[in-house]
């Protein structure tokens, strides 16, 4: 017996179908152009997010190369008017200041971050919230902080006191990237060890951080560049210096320094050596970031 | 059986659970959807390959076969899933009714809104209400009388099963919901739209036993008012449920191929192909 | 066997080690706070605490109203979000789901970078470059054509409270498409998947479903970059035009509670000093409250795997 198969749905649904196909058929058109509109806009804002960067970029190149010369890199700041100036104190200044920042930092950082690395538990959250909370405060804060704590105390500003100031910006930074990089480590690692009898200690010298040493690499080179470009923590801190000092008790100058003074006097030719300066030290920047990308991609694939 | 008086007073007014043993396909039921030597390809490597058959109407025609062999391929091949993916192709002709799906003039939205689908795990949107899920296609194809978005609402609630348990509560979120449940709430918003086609891709596979057999027998009832393509790795369930199976298998260039097509009585009991007869015995997974 | 291998640590001590820099970072964050608040306390106790919302800044005169700073923070901040939140969400999006998969990597990158310029190079930039387009072609238009506002009183300066905005916004849009841009990927397929299959247009799957699928994580991301905009110093102290009078007009000069630290830290003392200590400590708690709430809102959303609806 065959069947005849009725016709689908009956009437209200039918009804209710040829309603909405033609809806559908009608608004099609409206929807496309919405559709396209919207999807346009989206295209658009991201062309508008990437122009600032060329545009910063531009300017501080053809800005700054006229300014690299021999005089720029090898003399000492110099007033107005004074020919041959340089920056070649503020770029001592920086190397100093951010040479014992992360020599302060990376220790500090790295053990805090074992700590975090191995703490699940609520002490082990509210540290880790301190770190975060750390990272996000206003870097103007930092530095009447060390002023009040330090500068004040020992009655001078110091290239020591900018490098207490730049390191708690490092270090929050480099805690959260080791702690990342240090549980990145299959724990199956450190039990083979502690099983072998080794001690705690032992353990994460010679087996976890070795092993978390990329992450920590990148995280030590992103906390870097991220603090040679402070310039507001240095303000009350190392201050600032029109000539050459190495000694890190005295006042120093350092690069965002002079960026930070020099673009807010009329002269051109200091304003020159502020651009000079820009391109140096985005260019050190840089090469921080693109070196903590290389070392991520090569280590991290010599170690599979 | 499809009694005359029922239907006449709408499926609305239709005692929800009326068991209907498969019926015997006739050979005159209209054919809704027809596949012509379709294939799909990604980055040129084959998937499915020269697939020809006829989606018949009020009918459940299931896609069987052992995993890999381009079920759920060929099925999002159907409502243009596969246009998101820049590395897919797909050639041959799918044509539904007089409309050919992958024609240049044919807008994928409005295949979508004729051609259902249902997912193997149930995904409303978490960010709306019950109510607002299953009106969401009506309110995507422009939709906007309120008396016809709660009309189709009620009955698609009511076709899935859920309309009982949700008429009290229709704001409320669609986590508040059993998984099963969620299932038929996206069963639901599937047909809100009153589409001709419903695709089901392994609908049951992420549910319990109960929710299984509900959804099952929900496809049953559901076939009168829409045609239905599902995809099943269950071999009894395709026996439960179908009216026509056609039974995938990949080849040796790894792209799914089409075995055999016919009604599930007969492919089940004395298939043509001897392969089939191997799957079906469950000689190969 | 040579003595430096035998060079261990016991448990104990190593543990107590971690837990001692552990104690020494919540100790410096807990000394930031008190010493604030230490050097903050003569200001109130001999002021009150009116001068928080003061509207006179007048050192010599003994007049230190907070209020036209603290305007100008969130001034700057409305104006900075104001603008990052369309075009942040809108790049985030393009970044996601709408560039070839080839260029979603160095497009990603471009934007990040924006991140590593230094704060005193925007400054420099800003001041220089920028400032001079602002007075001589971008506020004539947008006076001429969005003066009936009333916004738009005052000469041509280049400097001021927009431009501050605009550089801001410059600051904090990677941070804000960064966040963005993964918590809108992270919206599982399955909800894209669903409502294409029911027949919504591209558009309409982002805006309707990715975007509220997001909403969590992308507060968060306008949270988070709203507490980087409070605290920016060096940038906006460049290009603000340090005015110590209210601000109404998006082209007058105007100062926020960071560039006045930085241009009155050095010669105060007394109690103006400790003015500037009380308006530090507001920065900071603030700023702090800021952070935290926006970590919070883009932890939950990790948290909850990728948002899934749980299965019975």
């Amino acid at each position: 017996m065959s069947v005849t198969l009725l016709d689908p749905p009956a009437d209200p649904a039918r009804a209710r179908r040829a309603a909405i196909q033609a809806a559908a058929a009608s608004s099609l058109r409206r929807r496309k152009v919405y559709s396209g509109i919207g999807i346009g806009v989206c295209r658009v804002f991201l062309l508008i997010a990437v122009i600032p960067l060329f545009g910063v970029i531009v300017y501080v190149v053809s800005k700054g190369l006229p300014a690299w010369n021999v005089d720029f890199f090898t003399q000492v700041t110099k007033p107005e008017g004074i020919p041959n100036g340089g920056i070649y104190n503020a770029i001592v200044g920086s190397l100093i200041i951010d040479g014992i920042a992360v020599a302060v930092s990376v220790p500090f950082g790295v053990v805090a971050g074992l700590f975090l690395a191995e703490s699940d538990g609520r002490i082990g959250g509210t540290v880790r919230l301190m770190a975060d909370v750390l990272t996000g405060v206003p870097s103007i804060t930092i530095s009447i902080f060390v002023y009040i704590i330090w500068v004040e105390k020992v009655g001078s500003y110091s290239g020591l006191a900018g490098a207490f100031a730049i390191s708690i910006v490092m270090i929050p930074v480099i805690t959260r990237a080791a702690e990342t990089a240090l549980r990145g480590v299959p724990g199956t690692l450190s039990e083979a060890a502690l099983s072998l009898g080794a001690r705690k200690f032992t353990v994460a010298r010679r087996v976890v951080v070795p092993a978390a040493l990329p992450g920590l690499i990148t995280g030590v080179l992103l906390a870097v560049a991220r603090g040679a470009g402070e310039t507001a923590p240095l303000l009350f801190t190392a201050f600032g210096n029109q000539f050459l000092q190495t000694n890190p008790t005295k006042p120093m100058e350092t690069m965002p320094h002079t960026i930070y003074t020099y673009s807010q006097l009329p002269y051109p030719d200091l304003l020159q050596i502020a651009w000079g300066t820009a391109l140096l030290l985005m260019l050190v920047i840089l090469v921080l970031n693109v070196g903590s990308r290389v070392v991520a991609a090569r280590l991290g694939r010599e170690r599979r | 059986m499809n009694d005359p008086i029922v239907a006449s007073t709408g499926y609305r007014d239709a005692p929800p659970t009326m068991q209907e043993a498969p019926v015997e396909p006739g050979v005159d039921a209209p054919i809704v959807m027809r596949l012509d030597d379709v294939s799909v390809t990604f980055d040129g490597r084959p998937a499915v390959r020269g697939v020809s058959l006829d989606i018949r109407r009020g009918e459940v025609t299931a896609l069987i076969g052992p995993s890999g062999s381009g079920k759920t391929t060929l099925l999002r091949a159907l409502n243009r899933m596969h246009d998101t993916e820049r590395s897919a192709e797909v050639t041959g002709r799918v044509l539904l009714g007089d409309t050919d799906v992958y024609a240049r003039s044919t807008d994928p939205t409005l295949i979508r809104a004729r051609v259902g689908m249902v997912f193997q795990r149930p995904n409303p949107f978490p960010t709306m209400s019950i109510y607002e899920n299953v009106v969401s296609g009506l309110r995507f194809s422009g939709v906007r009388n309120r008396g016809l978005l709660q009309e189709s609402a009620e009955s698609a609630l009511i076709a899935a099963a859920l309309w009982d348990s949700v008429k009290d509560r229709m704001k409320a979120h669609a986590s508040t919901l059993s998984g099963g449940e969620q299932q038929r709430l996206c069963i639901a918003r599937a047909l809100a739209v009153e589409p001709e086609v419903l695709l089901m891709d392994e609908p049951t596979s992420a549910l319990d036993p109960i929710a299984t057999k509900r959804i099952e027998e929900l496809v049953v009832e559901l076939k009168d008012r829409v045609t239905i393509v599902i995809v099943t790795h269950n071999m009894q369930q395709a026996m439960r449920v179908s009216d026509r199976c056609a039974f995938l298998l990949m080849g040796e260039d790894k792209a799914g191929e089409l075995i055999e097509y016919g009604p599930t009585a007969t492919l089940f009991s004395e298939p043509t192909d001897p392969r089939t007869l191997d799957y079906v015995n469950g000689r190969f997974g | 066997m040579s003595r430096r291998r035998r060079f261990t640590v016991p448990d104990r001590a190593y543990r107590r080690a971690l837990a001692a820099a552990a104690v020494l970072f919540a100790a410096l964050l807990v000394a930031f706070v008190v010493a604030m608040a230490v050097q903050a306390v003569p200001a109130f106790s001999s002021l009150g605490f009116s001068f928080l919302w003061g509207t006179t800044w007048d050192p010599y005169h003994g007049a230190y109203g907070l209020l036209s700073f603290i305007v100008g923070t969130v001034e700057t901040t409305a104006i900075a979000l104001f603008l990052a939140v369309p075009i942040g969400i809108g790049t985030a999006l393009a970044l996601a789901y709408l560039v070839p998969d080839r260029m979603r990597a160095p497009l990603s990158t471009t934007v990040e970078l924006l991140a590593a310029v230094p704060s005193v190079v925007y400054g420099l930039w800003g001041l220089v470059v920028v400032a001079p387009y602002f007075a001589t072609h971008v506020e004539p238009f947008l006076t001429s054509a969005f003066g009936w506002t009333g916004l738009f009183a005052g000469p041509n300066q280049g400097v001021g409270l927009l431009l501050a905005g605009v550089i801001l916004f410059i600051m904090v849009l990677p941070t804000l498409v960064a966040i963005s841009r993964d918590v809108l990927a992270a919206v599982p397929r399955e909800q894209v998947e669903g409502a294409m299959a029911v027949g919504a247009t591209r558009w309409q799957v982002l805006w309707r479903v990715v975007v509220p699928g997001a909403r969590t994580g992308l507060l968060g991301a306008f949270t988070l970059a709203t507490g980087r905009a409070l605290g920016e110093t060096v940038a906006v102290a460049l290009v603000i035009g340090n005015s110590p009078h209210l601000a109404t007009s998006l082209k007058s000069n105007a100062a926020t509670i960071p560039s006045l630290i930085v241009s009155a830290f050095g010669e105060a003392t007394g109690t103006q000093r400790s003015v500037l200590f009380a308006a530090a400590l507001v920065l900071l708690v603030v700023g702090i409250a800021v952070n935290f709430l926006g970590r919070f809102f883009v932890r939950s959303v990790k948290r909850s795997g990728a948002a899934s609806v749980a299965v019975a």
